[in-house]
């Protein structure tokens, strides 16, 4: 049987004034459908190159991405994106932002009462159906946050991509989220690629996580298979042995095997990395 | 004395709040109000001391002279036209009683035009021009926002034409004018035509600029969410260019109109199109004794009806902008 999702030997290289900068070297991942898997990895390894390459916002140099059978050519709603910085539409409300989204994918499909319905069910999941009238700039980032997953999750996405989701977040709203996420994640069992920097996120919420090497020519390290048992509680799995072992074996990965060595020369390069990425 | 004080109802706060009023309160009125007293006094010294082929230069008293016998000409002029048309209708309704298949003739008058007329057909000549040039530049500032190739093709033409005075371009549009509206039945005075047209391209330059600004430094993450919704791009525009530009656009729009009202008393100078302009170029021309005098409460009513225009666009702006903290003064 062949994966859901194909990630099949991602090459990507970015032209620079200084000469082609190569970001991603032989990336290659196959996702089940229903899998939650984690990319983790420092900062301009190429984790937001691969998830743009996934969402058609980037064209692979060579390789490319199988969904369900067919190939990834352009950006669609089917590859959702929760972005970094929410994305909201500053002069919308939450509803309004949520029904641009609804209206584009299935505006011939719902008539004006489902439609309406289907967006209050979206921005309900999230826990947002209080403020759905308020705009972005009436709402704090962690509510901005629920409705973009809301906006993503309205789209009734085959991929649900997520762009470090939670990363501009405090820490007790980014556990929040989590749970959140958790308990949506239980409902539609969505496929789902989550980029992050936290290896408590990483561990909580993935059945894989996947471990990139620096760039540049970052690639896959290693993957590691998540096997606690679902519903998960972050205070009970604080003391969980095998929790514990995975978390360890990500930090063993990100600080000793693939250590960032701060010199000069290596900073230049993780900063070109950086632009090219960006 | 001091004893008196203390047992009076005092509490702090309402001190601070009173002191707040104060500050603010001088902020609005006392120092504005300073400030043109102190201006007044320095024109009434100054204006005594030059002398001019016209006279002595006017002073406040002078001008404000002659607003009042402005306004005497103004309503003197009306009353004079509403007599015309009063014995007009009369002695065409004795005609038609005389012969019942008279066709009566309306004739409009013809007398001078006021200051006050002359200050609406400047803001009708203002208006025109600068929304005939908002036609042309938003469009083209949206399509230069969103093509880097066109931008790159089009920015030089209009970095360079930005300069251009509207005194260089009057004679070339006074000519083009005057070759191409050949009507026997004009709508529009070609001495109007030539003054908005110069608005227009002198007006042109700052909407162009600040909308293709505006949609062109539009957030990636909005693209990316357009993309992802693979929205049209008329949609495109409407949903997330649009209103993400729509505040430089303001910006935009309140320099252009700002330079087309500075542009237009010029072009009515040199075009006799009958607008404020043309009012200082004829009193220029007059050079009587109160000329000077005359000129100054048009340099005051121009400056007051450009500020006013002004805030106008700023109140539009805060109308139209989703953005409040982008259209503070």
């Amino acid at each position: 049987m062949s994966a859901f999702l194909d990630i099949s030997h991602i090459d990507m290289v970015f032209p620079t004034p200084t000469g082609d900068f190569t970001a991603l070297k032989g990336v290659d991942l196959q996702i089940k459908k229903g899998e939650f898997v984690s990319l983790i990895g420092h900062s301009g390894c190429g984790k937001s190159t691969v998830l743009n390459v996934v969402a058609g916002l980037y064209q692979a140099t060579t390789g490319g991405v199988i969904l369900n059978n067919r190939e990834v050519r352009e950006p669609g709603p089917e590859r959702a994106v929760v972005f970094q910085n929410h994305s909201l539409l500053p002069w919308l409300t939450s509803y309004q932002n949520v029904e641009l989204a609804v209206k584009q994918v299935f505006g011939n499909k719902m008539n004006k009462a489902e439609t309406k319905e289907w967006i209050e069910h979206n921005l309900k999941l999230v826990h947002m159906d209080h403020a759905m009238h308020k705009r972005p700039n009436e709402i704090s980032g962690g509510m901005k946050q629920r409705v973009g997953i809301a906006r993503a999750l309205a789209m009734q996405p085959e991929v649900l991509l997520m762009d470090e989701p939670f990363g501009a977040l405090d820490a007790l709203t980014r556990a929040h989220m989590q749970d959140s996420l958790m308990e949506i994640q239980n409902e539609l069992n969505n496929t789902v690629i989550m980029i992050t920097h936290d290896v408590d996120e990483a561990v909580l919420l993935s059945d894989r996580i996947v471990m990139m090497t620096n760039g540049p020519s970052a690639t896959i390290g290693e993957i590691l298979d998540v096997e606690l048992e679902r519903p998960r509680d972050r205070l009970s799995l604080a003391k969980d042995i095998e929790y514990n072992r995975l978390r360890a074996e990500v930090l063993t990965f990100l600080y000793e095997k693939q250590r960032k060595v701060e010199n000069i020369s290596s900073k230049k390069t993780a900063t070109t990395a950086k632009k090219a990425t960006a | 004395m001091t004893t008196i004080i203390n047992k009076l109802p005092i509490t702090t706060p309402s001190v601070v709040s009173l002191k707040n009023f104060i500050s603010s309160i001088s902020k609005v009125l006392i120092l504005p109000f300073i400030g043109i007293t102190l201006f007044l006094m320095f024109w009434t010294v100054a204006a005594q001391n030059i002398n001019t082929s016209l006279g002595k230069f006017p002073g406040p008293q002078a001008v404000y002279e002659q607003f009042h016998s402005l306004y005497g000409e103004h309503t003197a002029e009306r009353a004079k036209a509403e007599k015309f048309y009063e014995r007009q209708e009369v002695r065409n309704a004795a005609r038609l009683e005389a012969d019942p298949t008279y066709n009566a003739k309306v004739r409009n008058y013809t007398g001078k035009e006021t200051f006050f007329d002359q200050i609406l057909t400047s803001l009708v000549t203002v208006t025109s021009g600068f929304l005939l040039a908002a036609m042309i530049a938003i469009p083209l500032g949206i399509a230069m926002g969103l093509n880097r190739h066109l931008n790159a093709a089009v920015n030089p033409i209009v970095q360079i034409f930005k300069p251009v005075s509207p005194l260089a371009w009057l004679p070339l549009i006074t000519m083009v004018v005057s070759a191409l509206y050949v009507s026997d039945d004009p709508m529009v005075s070609k001495s109007f035509l030539n003054s908005l047209l110069t608005v227009t391209l002198c007006s042109l330059w700052p909407m162009v600029i600040n909308t293709s600004i505006g949609v062109s430094s539009l957030d990636q993450d909005l693209k990316n969410v357009s993309r992802v919704l693979r929205l049209p791009m008329l949609k495109h525009i409407q949903k997330i260019v649009l209103p993400a530009s729509i505040p430089m656009i303001f910006t935009g729009m309140r320099l252009s109109f700002g330079v087309a009202w500075m542009v237009l008393i010029a072009a009515e100078m040199l075009a006799q199109n009958p607008g404020l302009g043309k009012f200082v170029w004829d009193e220029f021309q007059n050079g009587s004794s109160d000329s000077l005098a005359r000129i100054m409460a048009a340099v005051i009513v121009i400056g007051f009806i450009g500020f006013l225009l002004d805030r106008g666009m700023l109140q539009l702006q805060r109308m139209a902008s989703w953005d409040k903290s982008a259209t503070t003064v």
